[in-house]
């Protein structure tokens, strides 16, 4: 790697994120111009009208040239102003700000149950090396990691709401002003689906990486020196899972970011995924454009805090920089 | 070391380093019995995918009863939300599925194993620039993609494909990068470069088949989330057709019924569950022989 320490690749890391997220937000800007024709007209189709036609090129500032409409649309962006949504009027952040703090509580909840569970199956998997608990839990998350999270949803609606036995709400009911939290069980089933989509394919990379630290030589000379297998995997191997466990944490929470998207229009929760469909089925395209923004800011804030975590854990690759 | 990286179901990051060709590594994945019942499972699918329509009593949009009929003799899983014949439209449901997430993984996995042999043999600012060009479609769920492409152009097959392949594309290019970074310091790399061999006959001859193993968990891996995807989008109602036979779409018309007809969301339910877990068993079943191989090769 360059030299600049710490700082260095903190700094440089950062760039590159700013870097990304910048084309990130030509690509999703792009998305508005690709539109085949006039866009207005596309957006509308057939219920057009030459005065709405009007009235929604001149919303969109389609009469500019190409580069003033993005930088508006950019600055709009960081100063939170997203738009109007092109279905209800509202202004796009107004309609967000609720459904995204009910989403972030969805992903919130699935986030601390499925991390310390993945973690607790990877590690005792991977330290417990083909033994039964090993083989078990390798098949059972190869088998759950496999199937999508919307049929995964589907099978515990069966299961638990409906066909089965009805212990539980099929869909997320919210009172108009309530949140879902108000009524808990309403949680459960939309928890569980992200739970048992994500916890399997995080877990087998936990058991990985940490396969990967105890076949190491350092854990292997500590071994040789005849140290204790716990003192072994507490003292020398769990220091150097670190940095993993933190990638792992990031995969689960960016993992959560993109589940919640379907998993939220299965149980009718009021969050940004359900938004994200209707906005797709409506072609809300400023709503649609500010989910995605926002969406690739969290995977890449995430990505760029996992990495930095990673190298301050890391002795070995500290002194690498 | 990035987060979005996906090294996914694949369990051992060894299955990367094999350099077996790939006949021996299939050879030995078959002799495990999961890989087995994973392709009974793969095949059975797609047989009833691609075979299905000849055997449905209905065509998939007929009128066979009132909606939401029980099983009965003329509908032998009772009728849909339409009144249209459950069986029938299970039958017909899985080839619209099948063949776009089989073009769609088709393409990601061409474009992905270039990119990343590219990338990996270059070395310079050809690698860094390909793969921060990556790094860019990695900043969105696969998903997030595919939605805002539909929300653009509108639901058409040809698009759904595209957005899917692409957002496949830099995971593959990910996995190819690392397996063919090894390879490309090997001797015979050099060897065939002071031959003066054309730099795509070296990529296609001497570093492709020493990657077919990593390659060929990648594909089945690629497979079942572009099934588990495309399957997902038909269920948000963005299928080609709104009301087309397909097992995603079936499950989101017949839902609200459940529990009076079960039958519409339990058929199609299962055939993707099967099927994404038939490709799972097998991708896994080849990441096993390729590490087993590696792992005896290593001892002994």
């Amino acid at each position: 790697m360059h030299s600049g320490g710490i700082w260095g690749f903190i700094l440089r890391r950062t760039l590159l994120g700013l870097l990304v997220l910048a084309i990130v937000s030509i690509l999703v800007f792009a998305a508005t111009q690709a539109l085949p024709g006039d866009p207005a007209r596309a957006i509308l189709g057939r219920s057009a009208t030459p005065q709405s036609l009007a009235a929604l090129r001149a919303k969109l500032n389609l009469g500019q040239p190409v580069l003033q409409q993005y930088w508006n649309w950019v600055t709009g962006l960081l100063h939170g102003d997203l738009g109007n949504s092109l279905a209800n009027q509202e202004p796009v952040s107004t309609y967000l700000r609720p459904l995204l703090i009910n989403s972030a509580f969805l992903v919130f909840l699935s986030g601390i149950i499925s991390i310390p569970l993945a973690i607790a199956i990877g590690v005792w998997g991977a330290v417990r090396r083909d033994k039964a608990f090993d083989v078990g839990s390798s098949l059972i998350t190869m088998l759950l990691a496999a199937v999508p999270e919307f049929v995964v949803g589907i099978i515990l609606v069966v299961l638990f709401a409906t066909v089965v036995v009805q212990w539980l709400p099929a869909v997320t009911q919210v009172p108009p002003g309530g949140r879902p939290w108000d009524d808990m069980t309403g949680m459960v089933l939309p928890t569980a689906t992200l739970v048992i989509a994500v916890t399997p394919y995080v877990a087998r990379i936990m058991r990985a990486s940490m396969i990967e630290v105890l076949e190491s030589d350092y854990v292997e000379m500590a071994r040789l020196k005849g140290l204790q297998e716990n003192t072994v995997i507490l003292r020398h191997a769990l220091p150097n899972a670190l940095g993993p466990t933190f990638q792992v944490i990031a995969l689960n929470l960016a993992y959560l970011a993109g589940g919640v998207i379907i998993v939220e229009y299965v149980f009718n929760y009021p969050g940004i995924g359900g938004a994200l469909v209707g906005g797709v089925t409506n072609r809300d395209l400023p709503v649609v454009q500010a989910l995605a923004m926002l969406v690739a800011a969290f995977y890449v804030a995430l990505n760029l805090m996992a990495d930095i975590a990673t190298i301050l854990v890391t002795p070995r690759m500290r002194t690498t920089l | 070391m990035s987060v979005v990286s996906d090294v996914a179901i694949t369990p051992e990051p060894e299955s990367v380093r094999s350099t077996r060709r790939s006949g021996s590594v299939l050879r030995d994945a078959l002799s495990l019995w999961r890989t087995r019942i994973g392709l009974v499972l793969m095949i059975a699918l797609v047989l009833v995918a691609s075979f299905g329509p000849f055997f449905a009593p209905y065509s998939p949009a007929d009128f066979a009863g009132p909606p939401f009929t029980a099983p009965n003799s003329a509908a032998h899983l009772g009728t849909d939300y339409l009144g249209q014949d459950v069986l029938s439209r299970f039958l017909w449901g899985g080839r619209e599925i099948l063949v776009m997430a089989a073009l769609a993984t088709a393409f990601g996995l061409v474009f992905g194993t270039i990119i990343g042999m590219l990338a990996a043999y270059s070395r310079n600012w050809l690698d860094e620039v390909l793969m921060r060009a990556m790094d860019v479609i990695l900043a969105f769920p696969q998903i997030m993609l595919a939605l805002v492409a539909i929300a653009t152009v509108g639901p058409k097959a040809w698009l759904i494909v595209l957005a899917v392949g692409l957002t496949t594309l830099p995971r593959v290019a990910r996995v190819t990068r690392g397996a063919a970074q090894p390879i490309v310091e090997r001797d015979f790399v050099a060897a065939a470069e002071a031959l003066g061999v054309p730099r795509i006959r070296i990529l296609g001859r001497e570093l492709l088949p020493n990657i077919m193993s990593p390659l060929m968990v990648e594909m089945s891996l690629r497979l079942t989330y572009s099934i588990g995807l495309i399957a997902g989008l038909a269920f948000l109602g963005f299928a080609t057709s709104s009301n087309g036979a397909n097992w995603g779409t079936m499950i989101n018309q017949n839902r609200i019924a459940v529990q009076a007809q079960p039958w519409g969301v339990i058929m199609p339910v299962l055939a993707i569950a099967l099927l994404t877990v038939g490709t799972g068993l097998v991708g896994d079943g080849i990441s096993r022989a390729a590490a087993g191989i590696d792992r005896g090769r290593s001892t002994g």
